[in-house]
């Protein structure tokens, strides 16, 4: 096995690098996560079911998948739009909203949670808006979305932009030339390039999602069954000192959350090797 | 030149034991609302000792909700006194950090609850939905904001406190209790994970016809924000809180501040403590402090947790812990 990687390679310090790769990747993330795994088997099978797939379990991650997954689709659109237009269009105060972008990631989650929260509640700016259309935001899995929207955008925006900035306009010139309608450029010419990178950012805003509790605790009513999400249930356990009902919930939403991951992944492999033949 | 700087060093080196040693620094791990109250007892409590002893105090103050201060606690932050919002979370530090002996309730007089507080309602001014009563939460159409008893001490009194006066309306009757307690949540829109977060939803963001709410939680917002917006509706039955405090045994012993970590929680106990407990809307333990404060506690019948519900450990396990009462409330077709 290491002959074989050693001929395959060209790059001085492969095992070096492979070696603190794996050292530096046990430490952050397989470690943290492998005593998860083991706190799981100081309960029964019956206990962990009991805690991983009680009713209150099964709404929560109902309610923390489908809020993510919406989420991330919106932040998809817009921030392929958003995008763009910080790429493509040159107009005054660029760099400022360029910056903006970045601003969910940098502003402590409770902030942010509080923030939204005072204007998406019925007597806020928005919340009163919506209100007069008979939709409460606030406190609602609506409200949660909402959230997890803002939390997401910054990762939708950042892993398409670059690609965007390589996408040469002499094919979107070609494909008009050749006749394609815009819409023909767009869906034909354009969307497969991004395609991978557009993924990639849904996937990312997507796991930060599934994992976001500051924010949300907030803005969210935290009704069993009806407005609690999966984070809030882990942390319900812990202060219940029931160390094994939060492990529990915890390994599910860490294997869905990989699987998940996992099938992005390959979808994104599959979709580049489909585009390349 | 360099010789006798280095001797200079040596010297305050050594000297530096000698006048540290005066000084103690304390650590109060205690929960949300007590912030204003410790401060204000803090400060008391070091002027009498540095008369008494000649020996300057410094306090360090935690807050934060109950059950996360407790589990802190568990792991290794070193407190050398506890102050929480309920004995069960005490209880815990006994029993999973041990760090302290089982028995530490008997260690102070009034098991260990140097001041006690209530559960009352805060409604909007006018009273606009007449809310007098507990009878009165289970109303069509009122909506009821309290935090979530799974995650705030504090939320735990309001619940038992339903729970008990249901109990005494309907003579010990367990099944019309709950059935009372369910329709009480059944109108809650809103659990927040801790006091003061229920506390903002109600008085910021407008949810809501009554919060349940601790006695001086609930004054400190009508003193805040406004008695012309919001009022006290003092139920004819509720919870007799009581706050525990205790030494941590353990990480006092290592730090050499126990018998100064017992003279400041005596001190609670004192006619000057019971004072500023007061001050700050605890009811006093003292009769002659309560008293002189008679007219700022309205008068109510209390039951106490050991009364109704056999103790704090009793209550945790049946109401509480997972799939406990209040989860079976939750159940997907349960009312």
């Amino acid at each position: 096995m290491p002959l074989l990687l050693k001929r395959r390679t060209v790059i001085p310090g492969f095992g070096l690098t492979f070696g603190l790769t794996m050292f530096y990747l046990s430490l952050v993330v397989l470690i943290p996560l492998s005593t998860v795994f083991l706190k799981t088997f100081s309960s029964t099978w019956p206990e962990f079911c009991d805690a991983a797939f009680s009713p209150q379990a099964l709404a929560a991650y109902k309610l923390s998948l489908g809020a993510s997954t919406v989420g991330a689709l919106v932040n998809a659109v817009f921030g392929l739009v958003v995008a763009w237009v910080l790429v493509r269009c040159r107009f005054p105060g660029a760099s400022v909203v360029d910056a903006l972008v970045d601003l969910p990631f940098a502003l402590p989650t409770a902030v942010a949670g509080i923030a939204l929260t005072t204007i998406y509640s019925k007597n806020g700016w928005i919340g009163s808006l919506l209100s007069r259309f008979g939709i409460e935001a606030a406190f609602t899995p609506l409200g949660v979305t909402i959230a997890l929207i803002f939390i997401g955008i910054p990762f939708v925006v950042r892993t398409v932009q670059p690609v965007i900035q390589e996408l040469d306009r002499e094919y979107e010139d070609a494909a008009a030339s050749l006749g394609a309608s815009r819409w023909q450029t767009f869906a034909k010419v354009i969307l497969p390039t991004l395609w991978p990178a557009l993924l990639t950012g849904f996937a990312l805003a997507f796991a930060r999602a599934l994992g976001e509790y500051g924010s949300v605790v907030f803005i969210s009513g935290n009704i069993p069954l009806k407005t609690e999400i999966a984070p809030l249930l882990i942390m319900k356990h812990l202060e219940e000192y029931d160390y094994e009902g939060a492990t529990a919930v915890a390994v599910v939403m860490l294997a869905m959350s990989f699987a998940l991951l996992l099938a992005i992944n390959l979808l994104q492999r599959w979709s580049r090797r489909w585009q390349s033949p | 030149m360099f010789r006798r700087a280095f001797l200079a060093l040596v010297l305050v080196c050594a000297a530096m034991p000698a006048w540290r040693a005066e000084d103690v620094t304390l650590l109060n791990v205690s929960y949300d609302p007590t912030r204003e109250f410790y401060t204000e007892f803090n400060a008391a409590f070091a002027r009498y000792w540095q008369d008494r002893h000649r020996q300057t105090v410094t306090f360090k103050q935690s807050h934060g909700g109950s059950g996360k201060q407790a589990r802190a606690v568990i792991d290794g932050l070193e407190a050398d006194v506890v102050t929480l919002a309920l004995a069960y979370d005490i209880d815990v530090i006994a029993e999973k950090g041990r760090l302290l002996s089982p028995d530490w309730q008997t260690k102070l007089p009034h098991n260990s609850a140097p001041y006690t507080s209530t559960i009352d309602f805060l409604v909007r001014k006018g009273n606009p939905k007449g809310i007098r009563d507990w009878d009165d939460l289970v109303r069509e159409g009122i909506s009821v904001v309290t935090p979530n008893p799974k995650t705030s001490g504090g939320a735990r009194w309001n619940y038992l406190a339903a729970w008990g006066y249901a109990l005494k309306k309907w003579n010990r009757d367990e099944a019309k209790a709950r059935d009372f307690v369910a329709a009480l949540f059944k109108n809650v829109s809103v659990l927040d994970t801790g006091a003061r977060g229920s506390t903002t939803t109600f008085t910021e963001r407008g949810i809501g016809d009554v919060l349940l709410a601790w006695e001086n939680e609930a004054f400190l917002a009508v003193k805040e924000l406004g008695p012309e917006k919001f009022e006290i509706v003092t139920p004819s039955v509720s919870i007799l809180a009581e706050p525990s405090v205790a030494v941590v045994e353990k990480v006092a012993e290592k730090h050499g501040t126990g018998e100064i970590a017992k003279a400041y929680l005596r001190y609670l106990y004192s006619e000057e403590g019971q004072e500023i407990a007061a001050r700050h809307h605890y009811r006093p333990r003292s009769e002659k402090v309560a008293a002189k404060y008679a007219e700022r506690f309205p008068k109510l019948d209390l039951f106490t947790v050991d009364e109704l519900f056999g103790g704090w450990r009793q209550a945790q396990k049946i109401h509480f812990e997972r799939g406990g009462i209040f989860d079976q409330i939750y159940r997907p077709g349960a009312r």
